[in-house]
């Protein structure tokens, strides 16, 4: 498994720099919405979890359609599940190493996206530890979109349009816990909990509909 | 260590028994380690695809040392019933079991003692060769050669930090038949495994299967290569 980790990461890093792809979107998306919403910088500071949130979400569809759809073509995932190792271990870690090339450089950025967008020092920790916490689930439920548009030639269309409305609580949750961290009365504690419990339940869930998703729909 | 025991010779003198280990010039590595007497046992099976059925009626069983070759048209569906008896195709009819000396089945299903070689080669474009080879050897366990004695198999050792993608057609083949060598397996079941390789590396193919079939393995495969095997079955689909 460890091996599966780091075969992961180094094809990530080789193929196109998987992890600075993804931070350069992220850039793409933050830089054009201050442009959008005008020289209000009142505005684009109250405006900025919420757009660093998308940016985040965004870029962390990138790859997704790479995940299942390149091992099938090259006829590993034929070796990937023969193999006695439990299929859900395996897409577990794929989809880890998907976030830790993809939503974790993410992450390490935001401050300095956050500051781009007159975001509070504050504001930009709330939405450093939210994003922590909340991009693995979008990589997990990813796995499970990937898994079913993995015979599509062009399958990254449909895996985002699958992917995003199951992303919605998380981004609820998300933009609710950093909105209690910057206003008063708004509790932090309880929607971050939420979060990461989603993001726990989404690991367990995503591997697992992968491999049953993949184990079933052989060809 | 290059002889390991495949080629003792017994001399018998009338008083002494001596052992000796004869060095030979050819390489030769066994194949197999850890055999157990067993049996592939192939019953009825039939496999379908869209709803419609390509293959029936598949019945033979092979013990440890035997090889089947599966012949048939382009189109005719030796390639589905080699999937379906690695397990990567679910079967509308039949069973397939791998059974001990008493007829008892093995513990694991039987994907798990299967090598699967199919047109694809099942290698990393961006990794090196030493890095494909040796992530597939940690993930399937079961350690038989290293990288290196694999790829020397092949003849290819000049090629181990070279990425993947800069080999040719053949090369990645031979690349890809190594892998069956870094992890011990008692079935290989190869598609077309000759595809793309010249007459040399057929030879090497060749040889490299017969050590395997003579080491107790079992072979499965899809080919119009004679093999040159003493104990073969042919399965003809689609006649």
């Amino acid at each position: 498994m460890v091996a599966l980790l780091k075969r992961e990461v180094q094809i990530a890093w080789r193929s196109g720099g998987g992890a600075l792809t993804g931070v350069l979107f992220f850039l793409a998306v933050v830089t054009v919405f201050p442009f959008a919403v005008g020289p209000d910088t009142k505005l684009l500071s109250h405006l900025a979890p919420a757009i660093l949130w998308i940016g985040a979400l965004l870029a962390s569809l990138l790859g997704l359609d790479r995940m299942f759809a390149q091992e099938r073509e090259d006829g590993s995932l034929d070796v990937l599940v023969m193999q006695g190792h439990p299929l859900m271990a395996v897409f577990f870690v794929k989809a880890f190493a998907h976030w830790l090339m993809s939503g974790l450089p993410l992450v390490l950025a935001t401050p300095l996206f956050g500051i781009m967008l007159n975001l509070s020092p504050l504001g930009i920790g709330a939405t450093m530890v939210t994003l922590l916490a909340g991009t693995p689930a979008i990589s997990f439920i990813g796995a499970a979109g990937a898994s079913v548009a993995v015979k599509l030639p062009r399958g990254g269309m449909l895996i985002s349009v699958l992917v995003l409305p199951l992303v919605i609580p998380v981004l609820v949750f998300g933009i609710a816990a950093i909105t209690g961290a910057l206003q008063d009365p708004a509790p932090f504690t309880a929607p971050f909990l939420l979060l990461c419990a989603i993001t726990l339940f989404t690991s367990v869930l995503g591997p697992l509909a992968a491999s049953v998703m993949l184990r079933h729909s052989a060809d | 260590m290059a002889v390991i025991g495949r080629l003792f010779q017994d001399v018998k003198g009338p008083f002494v028994v001596c052992r000796y280990v004869a060095f030979s010039a050819m390489r030769q590595r066994v194949l197999r380690v850890n055999t157990i007497p067993m049996k592939l046992r192939v019953e009825n099976m039939a496999l379908s695809r869209a709803g419609h059925q390509v293959v029936g009626d598949v019945d033979f069983t092979l013990s440890a040392g035997e090889a089947l070759i599966v012949t048939g048209e382009n189109g005719s569906g030796k390639s589905t019933t080699l999937r379906g008896i690695a397990g990567l195709l679910p079967l509308t009819a039949g069973t397939i079991s791998l059974v001990d000396e008493t007829g008892k089945s093995f513990e694991n299903p039987v994907r798990e003692y299967c090598h699967y070689l199919g047109h694809q080669n099942g290698m990393k474009p961006s990794l090196s060769v030493r890095e494909n080879l040796e992530f597939w050897q940690k993930f399937m366990g079961e350690k038989l050669l290293s990288v290196d004695e694999a790829l020397e198999e092949v003849d290819l050792t000049h090629t181990l930090e070279l990425p993947y993608h800069y080999l040719s057609a053949g090369q990645k083949r031979r690349v890809a038949i190594a892998r069956l060598l870094v992890s011990d397996r008692p079935i290989w079941i190869l598609d077309e495994p000759t595809s793309g390789l010249d007459a040399q590396s057929v030879s090497v193919f060749t040889s490299l299967a017969k050590t395997f079939v003579e080491d107790d393995g079992i072979l499965i495969a899809a080919t119009h290569l004679p093999l040159g095997l003493e104990k073969t079955q042919t399965l003809e689909i689609g006649a």
